[in-house]
Parts: structure tokens; sequence; C-alpha cells
């Protein structure tokens, strides 16, 4: 039966045994460390009778919180993927001189560059970001969930899907090999035949929709649920930077699916709209990413100063400085990114006034984001500065931030950037700015919230062995990339004539492996406080004498995060009730409406996973049937009728009761 | 204008060359003058901007630690949260920058557009009356570059040479995906793109050898896609081009259509004659006998488009298959197979049998390529005038 080669060709399309690189002893090792850490982590699941926990309150859950963490954990572990890329590639590159190719051959290393692109933004950034927002956000405005508590879910499932998707590639097949946009034509059938821009392209596209929904799901709940009082210009920073980042990723994420769509009929049906061939345009494919590229840059900063304007105005015990000129420069950084996405190819021929306008507009980015530099800058003057780690983080952000908001305006002006676009000087930029502004700020995030998700806060000293090698890692692996781009060295070459540059790519790989330490650091930190959580337990709520509503319940808030919608008066809300002698009330509780857990998005996201990867392999059996197993099992959820409890009023007068007496030992 | 730009290359560019002594920084010490501008344009950017960034770090750096909870000496005042005359300096002290740098922004565009021929030779010097621009048809192939000089009737592979003092007039095209021209010495990137020209306008100054490559990523041999750039004076330059002459064979479209198979790390090349007319096919993409020019297919387009009859051209338009190999996926197991990603032909691509074999396809088996029988198709009459 397994000898009819046309059989054979139906069920497992072009999927055969050669596809597993097992050949690559790099890939194998990996292999075989996944696969013992899988077993392991099966094991202790299995050991501690964690299943059935696992399933009914985490992967099931349609609690805010929970998904907000769980995207974490998917950010976290994705992370320590795109660094592993990044070791690679630091290595190649201070091994690959005069001769020397390196260990990683052209075909492998265009993959790790490739991966380490898309993983770093769609898969570490974007839920990282996406979890902490998911998490802070319903507490911030005093809400009980999200407005669409399973589309939350399901959003998660997606993206994680689109995760898992991507990581296949890494043991079936290969990923692409076209650098972390794909610009056809190098993308297209003709010059990329392989699976590794359909994983790309599938995974994007489960991950999207994912991500578009979320945003839609953010968007509502920010706009509909918020506390009684608290009107627009009463809404914590955090949420206001969320909502604008939702409304981009809801106005620019169609525009990828859109372009990954038509790539996709490119390959796979044979239309030509990137094509050389045919009149097809492979400059339109350019505009439209970046259309959606750029904003998706201001996606991932707006939450990051979001958080940073609450650790500076909690950590100085100080209200913000210039509230309203830090909403307004969140919406104008908000509009303007729409009109900035040409500066990305100034170098492709536009004309001088095309090109000067898009210079100019990205230069005017600058003076919100300036003005918002100000804000923290004078948030701190007066102040009394606890140097708690958060309030490190964003120290640290503020020094490493304006370099990368210098060499990004540089870049701005298109005739210098003629002589530093692609270059090591771009790549040094890029990085300054998502890692000095995007990682320093979801770090400082994950410090200042994880006692409320937790009940207990991190071990500072681990935090600030994170901190510090982090930051000085930071500048030893990318402030020798600034000089090499300056030096005319170009991106993702993988072998170098010059000599010369050596030793500036062997300082960056050290510097690489001081963030290794750093990233080692953080794990440590977990570990330890763990192991000392009963010592860095948070009895208050409130360990960091914080100001916005979050910090009002108790750490880990109760399922129904609040047991009364609290009545928001002024800004800071919950500093404005400490300060007012704000008493919490006791008694007359009454039952909470609460939605109930799903397994739908699982299933969804599982089936979608079986769906994508067909897709890459044309095994068009099984795509259309997991795509109408997808589409029944989505009307089916519709007949579910089941989807919400009340938590009785027992059960809320024992939950608050316990707090009642935990909030008075801690007195 | 100048004596500032002057003060400011001291100023600016004197320290950091300093600290990295022994490295060379082409890109802050270029020999061309249009890459000197813009040199020169990123000193003035960095400075003006450092007059924001500076005290804002100083201002950072001050306030953490002036401001640190165990300083009781330092005033607090926590509900202090806004100024009106503070708002205003944070607004319009960037503004301001960015009014000046955006002034700057829109004039050196235009000044240094790439396509803008060029208004003089360095800070010092127009461009004398009798001076005739030197021509040079760049094309970006995989993953090597091919130059032609339709003035000398010669073309080169990977070796470009261009007399001092003289400007440059680049058109650039690529034959199958996006590269990026760059010679850091002499001029910014511009990218070289198939079915579309490029152009860039630039001189070099100084006699010596400079380093030319591909800015931007286009597959498995792009790290080597480099050559030399000489600057070189006239007479120099006359003797290179008699070398070319004296050394090189004929580039017609067959030895053309052999050397734009994917090959990585080739060898400098030279031709002492090129085909006519061959680089504005290669620009349109129909150096490959029965291709249609884009140049046709616009006209066909300007003029209202075919009818139905039109399907008739589909074939001939399409370009990117002379690359693909008819197998579904053939590097879909690139580990496996050590197959490279353009094409499972590509080792026999340097293969002269090959070429033979087309026609008839006879002595060829195995392999089905659908985009290369066209090749011994005798070319439809519209394309022969």
């Amino acid at each position: 039966m397994f000898s009819d080669p046309d059989l054979l060709k139906f069920v497992f399309g072009r999927l055969t045994l050669e596809a597993i690189p097992y050949h690559e002893p790099i890939l194998v090792a990996t292999f075989l460390a996944v696969a013992i850490g899988g077993i392991a982590l099966v094991g202790l699941i299995t050991y501690y009778r964690f299943w059935g926990t696992l399933w009914r309150d985490w992967l099931t859950s349609v609690d805010h919180k929970k998904i907000g963490i769980m995207y974490v954990i998917l950010a976290l572990v994705m992370l320590l993927r795109g660094f592993a890329d990044a070791i690679m590639m630091r290595l190649q590159q201070a091994m690959a001189f005069g001769g020397a190719e390196g260990y990683l051959p052209p075909h492998h290393y265009d993959q790790i560059f490739t991966a380490h692109g898309v993983i770093m933004i769609f898969f570490m950034a974007m839920p990282f970001v996406t979890g902490l927002m998911n998490f802070v956000v319903p507490l911030q405005i005093g809400a009980r969930d999200v407005s669409f508590p399973f589309l939350n879910n399901f959003s998660f499932w997606m993206t994680t899907a689109g995760a898992i998707i991507i990581m296949m590639s890494l043991f079936v097949g290969e990923f692409a090999r076209t650098g972390w946009l794909a610009y056809p034509p190098l993308s297209g059938a003709d010059y990329s035949p392989g699976v590794g821009v359909d994983y790309y392209i599938w995974g994007l596209q489960v991950a999207g929709i994912g991500t578009t929904l979320s945003g839609i799901n953010l968007i509502a709940t920010i706009v509909k649920m918020r506390a009684p009082g608290m009107t627009m210009m009463k809404m914590p920073v955090f949420t206001w930077t969320s909502l604008c980042t939702n409304v981009l990723i809801v106005a620019t994420f169609p525009v990828l699916t859109a372009t990954l769509a038509l790539l996709s009929l490119d390959r796979y049906v044979g239309t030509n709209f990137f094509t050389n061939d045919l009149g097809g345009n492979p400059m339109m494919y350019v505009n439209l990413i970046w259309i959606w590229g750029h904003p998706e840059v201001y996606i991932l900063v707006l939450p990051a100063f979001g958080i940073f304007s609450e650790v500076v105005a909690t950590f100085c015990g100080k209200r913000l400085f210039g509230y309203a000129s830090m909403v307004y420069a969140t919406v104008v950084i908000t509009i303007l990114s729409y009109i900035v996405w040409l500066h990305h190819f100034f170098t492709m021929g536009s004309g001088a006034s095309v090109n000067a306008f898009f210079g100019i507009t990205t230069m005017i980015i600058s003076i919100p984001t300036g003005a918002k530099m100000f804000n923290w800058l004078f948030t701190m003057y007066r102040g009394r500065i606890r140097y708690e780690v958060p309030m490190l983080w964003t120290v640290g952000f503020m020094v490493t931030f304006v370099i990368g908001g210098m060499t990004g305006v540089l870049l701005a002006v298109p005739p210098a950037d003629f002589v530093l676009h692609n270059s090591l000087f771009l790549i040094a930029h890029f990085h300054n700015v998502i890692i000095g502004g995007v990682v320093f700020g979801l770090m400082a995030g994950v410090v200042y919230w994880f006692p409320k998700a937790f009940g207990f806060r991190l071990d500072p000293f681990w935090g600030k062995m994170s901190f510090w090698f982090w930051l000085i890692g930071f500048y030893f692996a990318f402030m020798p990339l600034y000089v090499l781009g300056l030096m005319g060295v170009t991106r993702r070459v993988s072998q170098f004539d010059d000599p010369s540059l050596q030793i500036w790519f062997v300082i960056a790989a050290f510097g690489a492996f001081l963030i290794a330490l750093g990233i080692l650091s953080m794990l440590i930190q977990l570990v330890v406080s763990f192991i000392k959580r009963e010592e860095l337990r948070d009895r208050t709520g409130d360990p960091w004498d914080a100001r916005t509503l979050e910090w009002s319940t108790s750490s880990p808030p109760p399922d129904y995060n609040f047991a009364f919608t609290p009545v928001v008066h002024d800004q800071d809300s919950w500093w404005d009730m400490k300060k007012r002698g704000h008493s919490r009330p006791l008694g007359g509780f009454k039952p909470i409406h609460m939605p109930k857990n799903t397994g739908t998005g699982v299933i969804l996201g599982a089936a979608s996973v079986v769906f994508a990867f067909a897709m890459v392999w044309y095994m068009w059996w099984l795509a259309g049937l997991s795509f109408l197993a997808m589409v029944a099992i989505a009307i089916g959820h519709t007949f579910n009728y089941d989807r919400d409890f009340y938590i009785p009023a027992e059960v809320v007068v024992e939950t608050e009761g316990k707090r009642t007496e935990m909030l008075a030992s801690e007195v | 204008m100048p004596a500032f730009l002057k003060f400011t290359r001291r100023l600016a560019v004197l320290p950091p060359l300093l600290l990295l002594a022994g490295c060379d920084m082409v890109v802050m010490a270029p020999s061309g003058d249009i890459a000197a501008q813009q040199r020169d344009l990123i000193v003035i950017s960095t400075i003006l901007m450092l007059l924001i960034i500076v005290p804002v770090i100083f201002l950072t750096l001050l306030f953490a630690w002036r401001y640190r909870r165990s300083n009781m000496d330092a005033t607090y005042d926590p509900e202090w949260h806004h100024s009106t005359a503070l708002e205003v300096v944070i607004w319009s002290a960037p503004l301001a920058i960015i009014i000046a740098l955006g002034a700057v922004t829109w004039i050196s565009t235009h000044k240094l557009d790439p396509y803008r021929p060029l208004d003089r030779l360095d800070i010092a010097r127009s461009i004398p009356a009798d001076t005739k621009p030197l021509t040079v048809e760049v094309v970006a192939l995989d993953w090597k570059w091919l130059f032609f000089y339709p003035d000398q009737g010669i073309a080169t592979v990977n070796e470009l040479a261009a007399p001092v003092d003289v400007p440059i007039d680049f058109k650039i095209t690529a034959s199958s995906v996006m590269n990026s021209f760059y010679i850091p010495a002499l001029a910014g990137q511009i990218y070289a793109m198939p079915g579309m020209q490029t152009r860039l306008h630039a001189v070099i100054n100084r006699p010596g050898e400079y380093e030319g490559f591909s800015a931007n990523y286009s597959g498995d041999g792009f790290s080597h896609m480099r050559f030399k750039f000489h600057g070189v004076d006239q007479q120099d330059f006359d003797a290179w081009v008699a070398r070319v002459k004296s050394q090189g064979t004929a580039l017609n479209r067959d030895a053309y259509l052999k050397l734009e198979k994917p090959s990585a790390r080739e060898p400098v090349r030279y031709f002492a004659t090129a085909e006519a007319g061959l680089y504005e096919a290669i620009l349109n993409m129909c150096a490959t006998p029965g291709k249609m020019c884009m140049h046709e297919m616009m006209h066909i387009d300007a003029m209202g488009g075919a009818g139905k009859e039109s399907a008739e051209n589909r074939e001939r338009l399409e370009y990117d298959s002379r690359h693909a190999t008819g197998e579904e996926a053939p590097a879909a197991t690139i580990q496996a197979a050590g197959a490279p990603a353009r094409s499972e032909e590509q080792p026999q691509g340097t293969n002269e049998p090959m070429q033979h074999d087309m026609p008839g396809m006879g002595g060829h088996e195995g392999h089905s390529m659908p985009g290369m029988h066209e090749g011994g198709d005798p070319a439809p009459a519209q394309l022969r005038n």
C-alpha cells in the first residue's frame, strides 16, 4: 500500500521523510533538548496530577488574568527560542572571517535571521504586550473581565497556534530564508519554492487572527466597561496607551492579513500580484507590508510607554507630570504612525519630494515622543524615588531610548538613510528602541505587576542582576553594530573578508553573552522568588504604594476582581481613595455574574495548527477536513447557551472575609 | 554654510575618529562628493539632535540621583503635576529642533536626490563645461554584478572602474529579485529591482580601490555578492577599458543567459563587446528569447489593452519561471538534499552542454522545464524589430 507513490503523495502531500533534518547535528541536538524538556514537563504534570487543573483552570479559562499570564508565558518561551537564534547569529558573525565559513552554511543562517525577526516581533513582543494589557487593563478600569471573554481565550489560542506552527518548521522541513518581512519576488513561488515561506505565511495568518480579535476585544473593553466616574481623561495612562495600541492593531493587522493572503495566492494558485510575471508588482508588497509594519512598531512601544508612566509615578510617589499632554502625545503618535511607512524604503527610488515628506513626518513623531520623555523626567523632579527594580528599568530606558530615538531621526533624513539603510547601523537602531524601549518596558511591567498576579513580589537581588546584565549587555552588543554600520557593513551577511571588522563582532557577541546572563538571572529570579514566596508575600494587595485601581483589590485578585465596582473621582483613583480614607466595604455582597470556561478555543487553535500544517505540505484532504471541522466547531459553539454562571454571595463573603483577615494581620 | 560645515566636521568627526582609531569608518570618511555630503548631513543632524539629547540624558541622571529617596534634602512635592510654562518648553524645544532638521531634510533630499544630475565635483569645484558623464548600466544578477559601459561598448562582471572627477550616471536594474547597489565610499545606495530602473548620480574624487556590494539580502549567495570599485585617473581608465577590450569575450544574449543563472563567488569577467540593446532587454525582462518585453506590454495596456487574444501572450509574460524547475518543491528539504534555494538546476547552470540541449530537450532527461521550452522557438515577429 505504501509503495504506491500516488497514494503517498495524496496522503502526505509534499511531506517526505527527507523533510526531517536528522542529518543536521544542531537541529538534532535542539530536538533532543526540546524532547527531553517536554517529557520532563509532561512527567511533572502527571506526577503532581496537574492535568485536570491545567485543563479546567488554565487552558479553557476565560479569565482575563489567567489568559494574560498564559500570554506572558508564551512570550517568555518564545524569547528563549528567539534569543537562541540571536546567539547563533552572533557566534557565526564573530567566527566567519577571512575564508573561515563559520559553522552555519548560508541556507541555515538565512533561516535563523528570518526566524529571529519573526519570532521576536510576532511571538515574543506581541504576546508579551497583549498579555500585560489583558491582565492589567480590566483591573485598571475596575472591570470584572474583558467584553468578550470567550473571544479572548480564542485569541490566545490562535496566537499560540501560530507560534506552534513556526516552531514546527524547526523539525519538519525548513523556515523561510527571506528576511522577516519576506519581500517578493524572493518570497514568491519561483525563488522560494520550499515550505519555508508557507510556514511563515500560515504562522502569521493564524496568529494574526488572534491579534486582531484581541484588539477588538480590548477596545470594546476600554470603551464600554470602565468603572463609573472614569471618564476618558481619568483613565490610567497604561489604559490609554493600550487603547491606542489596540486601535492600531485593529486598523493595521487586516492589512497584514490581506497582504499575506495575496502572497499566498501568488504561491498557491499562481496569481501574479507580486511576481515579476504578467505585470505583477513587488513594490506593492513592500508598500503594503510597511503600512502594517510601521504602526506595528508603535503597537509594541506604546504599551511600554504606558508601563513606564505607571512605574515612574508610583516609584516617585508623585502624580504623573502632564497627564493631558501625555495622552495627547499618545494619540498624536497613533495617528502619525500611519503616514511614515515609506521611510523603510527611501532607497527604492521614490522622488525627492515623496522621500522628504515621509522623512519629515517621521521626525514629527519625535516631538510627542520627546514630550513624553520630558513628562517622565519632570515626574521624577521633586519626587521621592524608590529604586525598586521596575524603576531601574525605567531609568535605564530613559537613557537608552533617547539614543535610539536620535539614531532613528537620523535614519529619517533620506540622504543619510541612503548610506545607513540596511546597514548594521539600522540593526543597532531598531534593537536600541525595541530592547531599550519595548523589552525594558515589558521587564519593568513584569516585575511591577507580578505581585498582583501571583501574590508575592519577585526577588529584588536577582531582578537587579537581570537589569544590570541586560543594560550593560545591550550596550556591548549593539554599540559595536553602530560602528560597523558606519564602516559600511550591511545586514544579513554570514561571512566576511575584512579582518578588521572581527573585533567589533566579537565585542557584540560578548554583549549577547551578557544578555544571556540577564535572561538567566530572570529565570533564577522566578525560581528564587517562588521558593521565598512566603517572605515576599504581598498581603495588602498594594505592595508598591501605587496609584491605580488594580492595586485596590487583593493580590492575586479574586476571580471577580472587585466585589463592588469601584467609583472613580480622580485620575489616580486608588491614590485618591487612599488619600480620602477609603474604607473597604465589608458587607452587602451579592452573587456575581461571570462567564463560564470553555474548551472551544483550545480545540479551534489545535484545528488551526492541523489546517496550517496541511496547507504547508499540500495535504489537501487534511486541510479541507480541518477547515470544515473549524467551521463546524465554531457554529456548534454558538449553540452553547451554558456560558455563564453566578458566583454565590456566600463565596464572595468568604473570599472577602479572608482578605479582611489578611489585611488585619498585616497591620 | 560651507564654513559651518568645515567647522562641524572638525568638531564632530574628529573625536569619534580618534576614539575609533584604526578602524576604517568609510561612511564617515568617504572619497566621493555625494557620500561626503551625506556624511556632512549625518554630522549636522546628529549635532542638532544632541542639543536636546544631551540635556535630557544629563537631567535624567541628575534627577535620578538628586530625588532618590534617601536624599531628604531634596524637595518633595507629590501633587505637583502641571506647569503651563514647562509644557510649552517641552513641546516647543523638540519642535524647534525638528523645524530646523525638517528644513535641512527638505533641502538636502532634493539636492542629493540620486536621480538628479550633479552640479559640482566637490565642495570647491564645479563641473567643467566640456565634461561628459560616464554612463554605467548596472544589473544585479544572482549573485554577482554585471556592468555595461554603453559608451565604451564593454561590460564587466564584479569589477567597476571610473575616472576620478568625472560624474557617473548609473542606471540600475536587476534580473530576478531585489538587491541594493551600494559603494559606501562613493555614494548612498539605491535598490536594484527587476523590471524597474533606478538611477544614481555620483562622482569619485580620490583614486583608490573601494568596496561595493549588495545591501539588500537576495538569497543564498548574498554574502559574497561583492565587487571592487576602482577610482582611477583618466589615463588609467582608458588603459583599463583597453584591457577589458583585449582580454574580454563577447557578451551576447546566449552568454548573458548563461551568466544570469544563479552562482556565487563569481570571479571578475571582462566582455570586450556587449550586444546592442541587451541592457534594455534585461530591464524589460525579455533577454530570454520568446519573452515579451515589459515596455511592449505596457504599450498594449496603454492602448487600451488587448482582448481575449491577449491570452496568447500569457506564457511570454512569465519571467520568473525561467528559474523554476517544474518540480513542486525542490527546496522543501534543503537540509536533506543540500539543494540551493533558487533552482535544482543551479549546479548545472555553468555546464556548457545544457545550453545546447535546450532546443530539442533531447538529451536532457528527468526534468521538464516548461519555461524553457520557448528557448527553441523562433521569436514572434513583433519581437524581432
